[in-house]
């Protein structure tokens, strides 16, 4: 499929926008997920300014796709496409985990418009993105569910219980994109965990796989597109990223998982992303 | 349709609601016929869910369904239910408030042939630490039709502790059941006994047993969490001493939710439960009741013993 050259800058505009935003939030002298929120940005924005029908005057709209954080450590990320969708303030972004606020560090389902439910506990999303595409199809719904996960997250099992019941129950309404930057919190996946090939695992368990780079927005747009024509099977895009993408000091680097800006990397991260 | 095993009751029931009320569904772990879900299976297949040996899978799939409005009943034995899917529960299901029902069934010893790996001794203390669970654990099979009545027309997590063994029914047939309302099933002036699940029927046994003796007043409490703190307070007023039964760890189970309301009332109280120990097998039910001290003589040694306090 073709897409304009308009449509592909408005939505890596949007991106950095939403790279911006997590920044703003974070703030100075606080841990915040800076990494996984960018290596996810450009696949977040896909869905929200571009896949998803969704109305922000009506979170729960009947007719509506769904979007499930998994790797919910990143709410981060997905406050600011609610935000900048207009759920709600972008001005309220940088309250984001002060005490009692509706902006939790992990998506809060009764606190926050916009969230389908409680995420962070990895491996679970997929599960729950399941039993909505399961209800969906009871209800003759015929709108998708779309669950971002890590590849950190992989080595969950319970993310492969999703994977084998997705495939057994035909469910092609649900679409799983893994974020695959490559890092988990302490280091390489490579190193550390080796949940790797991703590929052949999600292949043998029944899924349509699809690979891109996950920071080329055309290639998002077409995957997102080809999962709409796949029938008696989920689809699984594998999202090659980086860790931090877009803030040059944190590219990369396993210390920006959760890590902590200064006035000046601050500042820095801002220019970079203005 | 009367039951006398608290299985059949569940599985009935959600086929009888399930008949008007679209909105219920039923996911089993391949235990369905044995959590009675096999029932609503056979009655509307599109509605069942059969999720393989995967409990933790089972039960965030339910948290999702439930989030397009249906009324998922997740079916497995207790201690899967509540142990292996605890953190799905607490994550998903409880913080949210959704409106997911999840069944243990075979609770407590009643899965004497199996043994500890097969015996929930723990699963109401899990599931009532847990904010915003409901813990349901209804005395026989009459009262079990109820609580699943209850359980649809409340919104919101709830656990259900069943029995997996045949029992003769101690509550009235078709009495509605209102969730947090202990009743009292047997008027006594001396010792007061708390019980719940398939424990309140022994309880009567022994304080009929003791009548003349000693008097004593059998309360079924049949919801563990919310617990009525001004119903438990009034209903032992005048009582010198408590016992409490069930068929469950004395640690965080029914004795320690009745304590915790009665700390302050300063009266003495013996617990008749498993003494914090996992259980076994046996060749039958009564045996593995007997080894862990939940029999009739049980109950009345520890009634007696408080009556002299």
């Amino acid at each position: 499929m073709e897409y304009s050259k308009e449509l592909i800058d408005d939505l890596d505009k949007k991106a950095k926008k939403l790279r911006k935003d997590v920044v703003i939030s974070i703030g100075v002298g606080v841990a915040g997920h800076i990494g996984g929120s960018n290596s996810s940005a450009d696949i977040v924005t896909a869905l929200y300014f571009y896949k998803m029908k969704h109305d922000p005057k009506n979170p729960k709209m009947t007719d509506r796709d769904r979007f499930l954080l998994s790797k919910g450590h990143v709410a981060i990320l997905q406050y600011a496409a609610l935000a900048e969708s207009g759920y709600f303030s972008v001005d309220d972004l940088k309250k984001t985990k002060e005490i009692g606020f509706y902006l939790q560090g992990h998506p809060d389902v009764l606190k926050t418009p916009g969230i389908e439910a409680g995420t962070g506990s990895l491996g679970q999303g997929l599960s729950i993105g399941l039993g909505m595409a399961l209800g969906m199809k009871l209800d003759h719904i015929v709108r998708k569910v779309y669950v971002l996960i890590g590849d950190g997250e992989s080595a969950e099992g319970q993310i492969w219980e999703a994977a084998m019941a997705a495939s057994s129950f035909k469910s092609d309404n649900l679409v799983a994109i893994v974020d695959n930057n490559g890092l988990q919190a302490n280091g390489k996946i490579i190193d550390r965990y080796n949940s790797y090939p991703l590929i052949p695992k999600w292949e043998s368990f029944g899924w349509n796989v699809i690979e891109i780079d996950g920071h080329n927005m055309e290639e998002i747009l077409s995957a997102l597109d080809e999962a709409d024509t796949v029938k008696g099977k989920p689809t699984v895009i594998i999202a090659h990223t980086v860790k931090g993408k877009g803030v040059s000091f944190a590219e990369n680097v396993v210390g920006f998982h959760n890590g902590m800006l200064t006035k000046e990397s601050y500042a820095q991260a801002l220019a970079e992303l203005s | 349709m009367t039951y006398t095993n608290q299985r059949m009751a569940y599985g009935n029931t959600l086929v009888e609601l399930g008949k008007n009320d679209q909105r219920i569904v039923v996911l089993d772990a391949d235990l369905g016929g044995s959590t009675m879900g096999k029932l609503f299976e056979e009655a509307y297949p599109e509605r069942h869910f059969e999720m393989g040996i995967a409990e933790a899978n089972m039960t965030s799939v339910a948290a999702g369904l439930a989030q397009t409005g249906r009324i998922p009943f997740t079916n497995s034995f207790a201690v899967f239910a509540a142990g292996r899917a605890y953190d799905q529960i607490r994550q998903t299901i409880a913080t949210g408030k959704l409106n997911v029902k999840i069944c243990g069934s075979s609770s407590g010893m009643s899965d004497f042939g199996d043994g500890a790996t097969h015996q929930a001794v723990e699963d109401i203390a899990i599931m009532r630490a847990i904010p915003n669970m409901t813990v349901i654990c209804p005395a026989d099979a009459n009262e079990t039709v109820q609580a699943v009545k209850a359980m649809v027309d409340m919104s919101g997590p709830c656990y259900i502790r069943l029995n997996r063994n045949d029992y003769e029914n101690v509550t009235a047939q078709d009495k509605p059941f209102d969730i947090g309302i202990p009743s009292v099933l047997k008027e006594g002036r001396d010792i007061a006994v708390f019980a719940t699940g398939i424990m309140v029927g022994k309880a009567i046994e022994a304080a009929k047993e003791l009548e003349g003796k000693i008097s004593v007043k059998v309360i079924n409490v049949s919801t563990i969490k919310p617990m009525n703190k001004e119903a438990v307070i009034s209903l032992v007023k005048g009582c010198k001493a408590i016992v409490t039964v069930e068929e469950h760890s004395i640690v965080g189970g029914l004795g320690s939710a009745i304590s915790e309301v009665l700390c302050k009332e300063c009266k003495p109280i013996e617990y008749v439960g498993v003494n914090d120990v996992f259980g076994s097998s046996a060749h039958n039910y009564d045996d593995v009741l007997n080894y862990y001290g939940l029999t009739k003589e049980h109950i009345m040694e520890a009634i007696e013993k408080m009556a002299l306090k």
